[in-house]
């Protein structure tokens, strides 16, 4: 059975058995839960199917947060996305994607966390969009979520996948090394090119603060989504170029937890640090709950 | 933990400390009240609970949670209507309950019979809760298991007849966690016994027959 201490163990164990992390985890994972690999996958289809659900539901023009700070972001962005905008037609979508299912979530619609609430769109606004905008076959991309799974499992171990522990690296950062390690696999790269584009992925997410508005999971969390998909996207390419990162993966998430416990508990989903204290930060956060002064 | 620990779990946003976990929390209460409706719940917002439960929708998830939906249920949404509907009174109290984590909340409830009781517990992060006290006394347990709360005298063999009565009535019941604890010696004490699998009203009539036990409760694995 896998222990999941090290993306080492993955590739090697992917590399023996001449599969796919994916598939390497998915074997894992019925042993460990005692169940059959086809229930397993069956469940994660079920996942995968509220992630189409809540891009669409926040897709919808009306789409506005409980709070009514945010809304309507993955609309327009789906709009824009048909004049192809700078970053072409297919990542302007996955955009859309991203923003829509951050959305959704902002406005008490059902998501999967993945690995959070927080960073929920960032594995949508990946894999949505080689399925529906690339031909990827749907199994394939469900397989992939067992890949993103199984890093997602080593980070959470060796360095952390919450916000209020690590920051926000932690959630959108992992969420990206996640993502970038499957759109690898789903790309045809190996389990090596796998570990190479998650450890891009984390180290240009890197010390990245959870400085939430009002304590709220929108702003800046909602476009961070977006920026955890453009970096999945990005390491994803580089290390299917041949690319290597410089700093092995499981030395990079080390990194990653050493840099979370150094950063100061202001910047720790706190809201009391970064855009959260910024002038216009806490005139929004007044203007969701008035001051403090209706707390006995 | 397993891989929809981290692909997952499916939930209603968008926090799951102050969305999910709230849910549990009322939960907890709709387990113990077992299928009866309460008229008026009272609850009471401490800590970051009590400063930003409306942009999260605090409110709504531990009335959800308390009418018996899930954490992934799209009603949570609409909890609010759903309980007036139902009729349901309830009303919420933002205040810093005294040495609590930050995010607790204490539900009292009124039964149309006039019964009351209660429970306060905190949402400690990514859904997970820890249940603090019911009906005034303090406990410590998740909800993850079903769970029996015995409350008894202080004295000695309470443990032994207690265990004994499960041994022989209800073998397949396997203890996961057992904690003790007490006020005062030879006072009042709480037993709190974690077991796997499901737990019945019966186990709570057959132990309150136990010598020096004083009540018994169970609540359903959340």
């Amino acid at each position: 059975m896998l222990s999941y201490d090290s993306v080492q163990e993955l590739i090697d164990g992917a590399e023996a058995a001449g599969c796919t992390i994916g598939a390497l985890a998915l074997r894992d994972q019925a042993e460990e839960l005692c169940q059959d690999e086809a229930m397993l996958f069956h469940q994660m289809c079920l996942n995968f199917s509220v992630m189409e659900d809540a891009i669409r539901f926040g897709q919808r023009e009306e789409q506005k947060s409980m709070s009514g700070l945010t809304g309507g972001e993955g609309y327009r962005m789906l709009r824009y996305s048909e004049g192809g905008g700078l970053s072409g037609a297919f990542l302007t979508r996955a955009m859309s994607r991203a923003l829509a299912v951050a959305g959704c979530n902002a406005s008490m619609g059902k998501i999967v966390a993945a690995p959070t609430a927080g960073s929920c769109g960032i594995l949508p606004g990946c894999l949505v969009s080689l399925y529906e905008d690339r031909g990827v076959e749907r199994d394939a991309v469900v397989q992939s979520m067992f890949t993103a799974g199984a890093f997602g499992m080593v980070i959470a171990k060796n360095a952390s996948i919450a916000g209020a522990q690590g920051g926000c690296q932690a959630e959108c950062g992992s969420a990206a090394g996640m993502a970038a390690a499957a759109l690898v696999e789903l790309m045809g790269g190996t389990p090596r090119q796998c570990g190479d584009a998650c450890a891009i992925a984390l180290a240009n997410q890197m010390g990245l603060v959870c400085d939430p508005v009002a304590g709220l999971v929108e702003i800046p969390c909602i476009k961070r989504n977006v920026a955890g998909v453009m970096t999945a996207f990005s390491a994803a390419d580089m290390a299917l170029a041949g690319i290597r990162s410089h700093i092995p993966v499981d030395e990079v998430i080390d990194a990653m937890r050493a840099v979370g416990d150094a950063l100061p508990a202001a910047l720790k989903e706190t809201a009391a640090g970064g855009l959260a204290a910024t002038q216009t930060g806490r005139a929004l956060r007044e203007k969701v709950f008035g001051t403090a002064g209706e707390i006995q | 933990m397993n891989i929809f620990d981290i692909i997952g779990p499916v939930m209603i946003g968008p926090s799951s400390s102050h969305t999910a976990g709230a849910v549990r929390l009322g939960r907890v209460v709709n387990k113990i009240l077992d299928g009866e409706k309460p008229e008026r719940v009272t609850i009471t917002l401490s800590g970051s609970f009590a400063r930003t439960y409306k942009g999260h929708g605090t409110d709504r998830a531990l009335l959800a949670g308390i009418l018996g939906f899930h954490s992934w249920d799209a009603e949570i949404r609409d909890a609010l209507e759903i309980a007036r509907e139902s009729g349901l009174n309830y009303e919420f109290v933002a205040r810093d309950l005294p040495n609590a984590h930050p995010n607790t909340a204490a539900i009292h409830w009124l039964l149309p019979g006039g019964e009351t009781g209660s429970v306060v517990g905190a949402s400690v992060g990514g859904g997970n809760i820890r249940v603090d006290e019911v009906n005034g006394l303090r406990v410590d347990f998740n909800g993850d298991y079903s769970t029996i709360l015995i409350i008894h005298l202080d004295r000695p063999g309470v443990i032994a007849d207690v265990t004994q009565l499960m041994r022989t009535k209800y073998p397949d019941a396997n203890i996961a966690n057992f904690r003790l604890s007490r006020r005062e010696r030879g006072g009042e004490s709480i037993m709190t016994i974690e077991i796997d699998g499901a737990a019945t009203e019966g186990m709570a009539i057959d132990l309150r027959e136990v010598n020096n036990v004083i009540s018994a409760l169970v609540i359903k694995r959340l």
